[in-house]
């Protein structure tokens, strides 16, 4: 048993990417979602191993066969990325317990055994993402995940052509964010021989400033992670995909996946670019730090015009990836904390709202818009007030987790004297609210009438338990914020081990 | 019963009868008497409160930590309890009103209405006794939300385009400005609870207050000042017992109410009196209170035109808290209560009119007087008791802001609270007149609402009777100065 344990690192990347090889020739839907299921909830059992060998013993290196780093692959667990990796697996698995009817309704039941395949090879390559300490196996991983994220999102063909153009184009673009990744990954292969991301910093230290190379490998890399985690302007691929993919797809994605790459954006910032502080102040303060404010207000102003709704909160998650880019552009611990915490509380309330919207649209079998969903809120009461709970919570009002994530924000630009910013942070929580009022108002003030229709236990129970996770965040939200003051610590310190 | 068990019923009470009333929403019968229920339990319990508050005692609730400093508390505060006193034993009568109007207007989904009526009334009370600045601003928008139901009730076009100018202007200047001001605060002293005296002094730079009160006034829209009145007007689309309880008392004088609070509780008067940071705010709200006078006079939709009374009494309470004196908040906290009752009077009295008589303009009044003599009585009381005509309740509390205004050197303020009650005459008393005037009586059918009535009477029988029994508010008023 130790020994199993002891691999757990790995085995939290390598299970569900086996078993997503076996799933693959399984015809039956049912077994396929149970087989995912149990594949799942061994990898929250793992997660809860790591989560205890890291509470007792700190920093994890995992290293591949053996192989001592820089020359093997290594995985790295600390604490920027212990909650995360807590937070996916739990999330996950809800997704998945939430998946079977409404992502079945969608794709043909014969395919489900691939769809469940490549739902688990995503899952495998996003914990990857967050694990690896190899800049040039995160590349892998980012392929692994790009694909299938392209086939799951054309999965939404079934019910609108779109799709597959959606897919298209997160093909294009997710390979020039690839490729520009991997060109930076060559310069810094090219000047210091190593792809380990802790040799990597030790080799980058003996460059001075002004080496052109190490810059433009540097730059090609951040340039390419944001594009993968949809900074702006680099997001055009993130509304189609999230909007025409199943529902449950874009539950996973919209919760996890730009997160995933987030973390390790902001690991090669203030890991290795704390080396070179004076080209780090230059990228945060003259690029990232406008880039979000614009974001911000972008996204929200966009999803206020939208008519659709899964477009609508795809628009939504371009402006809150800008709050979180905007925080970790402060460069000190407080801002790096907020990021952290509102990538957790954001996660949680995305999933949440593309959950009820799910299941809305799988009950009205069409696509969730303004018009469609008139009334909804008196015949499936149950899902429409989780979806209320969500949306109150990406205002930001008190007694939700997202309460907590704007006292964060706020208190790091604060304690920065950015006080322009903050004007435009609240200006920008003010206008979510026209966006997020315009579904509560068709949803329960429309004059049509309907009688309370049953609601399914297996769909509802999933999105409620994000809904009161969202309220039990936003009241005891010492977890969270504990997590995230680890991760800010060990991110800021320099964090060369 | 313990304090903290009397604390905690009173805040259920009215949530427990949001919720009998949906559950016996078939027998309208059962349901419309869970109001009234609620309002006499939560009167006798804050009448409770409000007299143990002057035996010293202490009405305190922590239930948890929310954030560093801040905690999920309720504190009751000797202001506090007046603002719960009135909004609760008003509710008694709101909701026997209620029962009158909405089934003699004939009005649909009156079960949700109840239920949302309720909500405000929980929220209203929460908002009186919170400890600290988070939970008034918790309540603050739940209050908000509570009521968007209610100003929309009828959900036709009108109803909608005003459930949404009322929510953005509410909603969104608390988001920009009211929380941002209380994370300031938090930030410059680590704390949010209220304490008499302040938490400011020493702790938050004198030469930035006078930002941090400008992002206060105007992120309280329910304050209604000017420019952030235009939320007021366009709610009086909602049924009148929602404009007579909500818009009238809890709603608008949650909004002074929380003003106030910060002013005694966390800035501190003294603090401010030497800052000096409030001397706009005094000019302000003394604009206001002439502006929305004369819009008042334009107005000949009897309910808009209370509308606008209200923006203008509004300012008579941030103006007093501006001035700082002791009387000045003497007087904004006395005209919490005299102003209440009296503008419920005459939203019951409007309210009354439309439903016997159907009318809702001042200009068709005529001759109404003749036919419902008892309206138009307690039309009278009400609004001599607002205009400042002794011996009615609201002659003290306007008197106090006078000699308020006088004590901090603003005579000119002083002549313009005069130039008020002259205009107030004017425009609160011409529907009289009208209603009273021989020459034109009209044939108008008149269907008998004796629920609708009585309230008003009541209420404004109690503006005379009041005013000799000033010294029962008085006593625990000095309180909050004190």
């Amino acid at each position: 048993m130790s020994i199993i344990l002891d691999d757990a690192p790995a085995l939290v990347v390598i299970l569900p990417l086996l078993i997503s090889a076996i799933i693959a020739f399984i015809s039956s839907p049912r077994l396929a979602w149970f087989i995912t299921i149990v594949t799942l909830f061994i990898h929250i059992l793992l997660s809860i191993e790591l989560l205890l060998s890291f509470s007792s013993f700190g920093l994890i290196i995992y290293e591949f066969g053996n192989w001592p780093p820089p020359w093997g692959i290594s995985f790295k667990l600390d604490g920027v990325n212990i909650g995360l990796q807590l937070l996916f697996s739990a999330f996950v698995l809800i997704t998945t317990i939430y998946s079977r009817k409404i992502f079945l309704s969608e794709i043909d039941p014969d395919d489900s055994g691939k769809a469940y395949s490549l739902w688990l090879l995503a899952i495998g390559s996003l914990n990857g993402i967050i694990l690896t300490n190899d800049i040039f196996n995160l590349f892998v991983f980012l392929e692994i995940s790009a694909l299938s994220s392209i086939s799951l999102i054309s999965l939404g063909a079934g019910t609108n052509r779109k799709a597959l153009l959606a897919a298209f184009n997160y093909l294009i673009i997710g390979a020039i964010g690839a490729t520009f990744y991997v060109i930076g990954v060559g310069f810094a292969y090219a000047m210091t021989g190593t792809l380990n991301m802790n040799d990597l910093i030790i080799q980058l230290t003996q460059y001075s400033e002004g080496q052109l190379a190490i810059f433009a490998g540097m730059s090609f890399m951040l340039i390419g992670l944001m594009v993968k985690s949809a900074v702006f302007p680099l997001h055009l691929w993130l509304p189609p995909a999230y909007s025409y993919a199943p529902s449950a797809v874009s539950t996973l994605f919209a919760a996890l996946a730009t997160k995933a790459i987030l973390i390790f954006f902001v690991r090669i910032l203030y890991e290795v670019f704390s080396i070179y502080n004076s080209y780090l102040i230059l990228f945060l303060e003259y690029i990232l730090l406008p880039l979000s404010l614009i974001a911000i207000f972008a996204g929200t102003i966009i999803a206020i015009y939208q008519d659709d709704i899964k477009k609508l909160l795809a628009y939504s998650s371009i402006a809150q990836i800008g709050y979180i880019t905007l925080v970790f552009s402060i460069n000190d611990n407080s801002g790096v904390l907020a990021g952290f915490v509102h990538i957790f509380n954001h996660a949680l309330i995305k999933g949440g709202l593309f959950m009820a919207v799910g299941y809305l649209a799988f009950s009205i079998n069409d696509r969730v818009t303004l018009q469609s969903i008139e009334g909804l809120g008196q015949k499936f009461p149950i899902t429409s007030y989780a979806l209320l709970i969500c949306g109150l919570s990406l205002i930001g009002l008190p007694l939700t987790n997202g309460f907590i994530s704007k006292l964060y924000i706020f208190q790091a630009l604060y304690s920065n004297e950015m006080f322009l910013t903050i004007a435009l942070v609240a200006l920008s929580s003010a206008l979510a609210v026209i966006y997020f009022w315009k579904i509560v108002e068709k949803l329960f003030f429309s004059p049509k009438g309907f009688e309370a229709s049953i609601e399914d236990p297996a769909i509802y129970i999933p999105i409620w338990i994000i809904a009161i996770s969202i309220i039990y965040f936003g009241i005891f939200s010492s977890p969270i914020v504990e997590f995230s003051s680890i991760a800010s610590e060990s991110l800021i310190k320099g964090g060369t081990n | 019963m313990s304090n903290e068990g009397l604390l905690i019923l009173g805040l259920l009470t009215p949530l427990l009868a949001a919720f009998g009333s949906y559950c016996f929403r078939k027998n309208v019968n059962v349901r419309d008497s869970f109001g009234v229920l609620g309002g006499v339990i939560t009167f006798l319990i804050s009448l409770k409160i409000f007299n143990g508050l002057q035996a010293d005692e202490q009405y305190v609730i922590n239930l948890f930590t929310l954030f560093d400093g801040v905690d999920f508390l309720f504190n009751i505060t000797p202001l506090g309890s007046i603002f719960s006193l009135i909004a609760s034993s008003l509710w008694i009568l709101a909701s026997i009103y209620t029962v009158g109007y909405m089934r003699g207007a004939g009005e649909k989904n009156q079960t949700r209405f109840v239920f949302f009526y309720s909500i405000a009334i929980h929220a209203a009370l929460a908002i009186a006794w919170s400890g600290n600045l988070l939970m008034l601003f918790i309540f603050y928008e739940i209050l908000t939300f509570s009521t968007f139901p209610l100003v929309g009730h009828k959900q036709n076009d009108e109803s909608q385009a005003a459930g949404r100018i009322y929510l953005s202007i509410l909603v969104g200047t608390s988001l920009v400005l009211f929380l941002p001001a209380i994370f300031w605060i938090w930030l410059e002293t680590g704390n949010l609870n209220f304490t008499s005296g302040g938490i400011l002094d020493g702790n938050f730079p004198a030469e930035r207050l006078i930002f941090l009160i400008a992002m206060l006034v105007f992120g309280i829209g329910k304050a209604a000042i000017m420019p952030i009145h235009r939320w007021l007007p366009a709610a009086m689309v909602a049924p009148t017992p929602v404009s007579a309880l909500l818009h009238a008392v809890a709603v608008v004088k949650a909004g002074v109410f929380s003003f106030l609070m910060i002013v005694v509780y966390i800035i501190g008067p003294d603090y401010l009196l030497q800052s000096q940071a409030s001397n706009w705010l005094v000019w302000l709200s003394s604009f206001t209170i002439l502006a929305a006078s004369i819009i008042a006079i334009s107005k000949d939709d009897l309910k808009a035109r209370l509308a606008y009374s209200t923006i203008s009494q509004l300012s008579y309470i941030i103006l007093g808290a501006a001035l700082a004196t002791t009387f000045a908040l003497k007087g904004a906290s006395f005209h919490i209560i005299t102003h209440a009752i009296g503008k419920i009077t005459l939203f019951f009295c409007a309210g009354a009119i439309y439903v016997t008589a159907h009318v809702k303009k001042i200009s068709e009044l005529g001759g109404l007087g003749f036919k419902t003599p008892l309206i138009f009585f307690a039309y009278t009381l009400g609004a001599l008791s607002i205009i400042g005509v002794p011996p009615l309740i609201g002659s003290w509390s306007k008197l106090f802001l006078i000699i308020g205004s006088l004590e901090a050197d603003f005579l000119f303020v002083a002549i313009l609270l005069g130039i008020s009650s002259l205009l107030n005459i004017y425009y609160l008393l011409q529907p009289v007149f009208i209603a009273f005037n021989k020459k034109n009586i009209k044939n108008i059918n008149i269907t008998k609402a004796p629920l609708t009535v009585w309230p008003p009477v009541i209420t404004g029988v109690g503006c005379l009777f009041l005013f000799f029994f000033s010294n029962y508010f008085l006593n625990i008023i000095n309180g909050v100065v004190a």
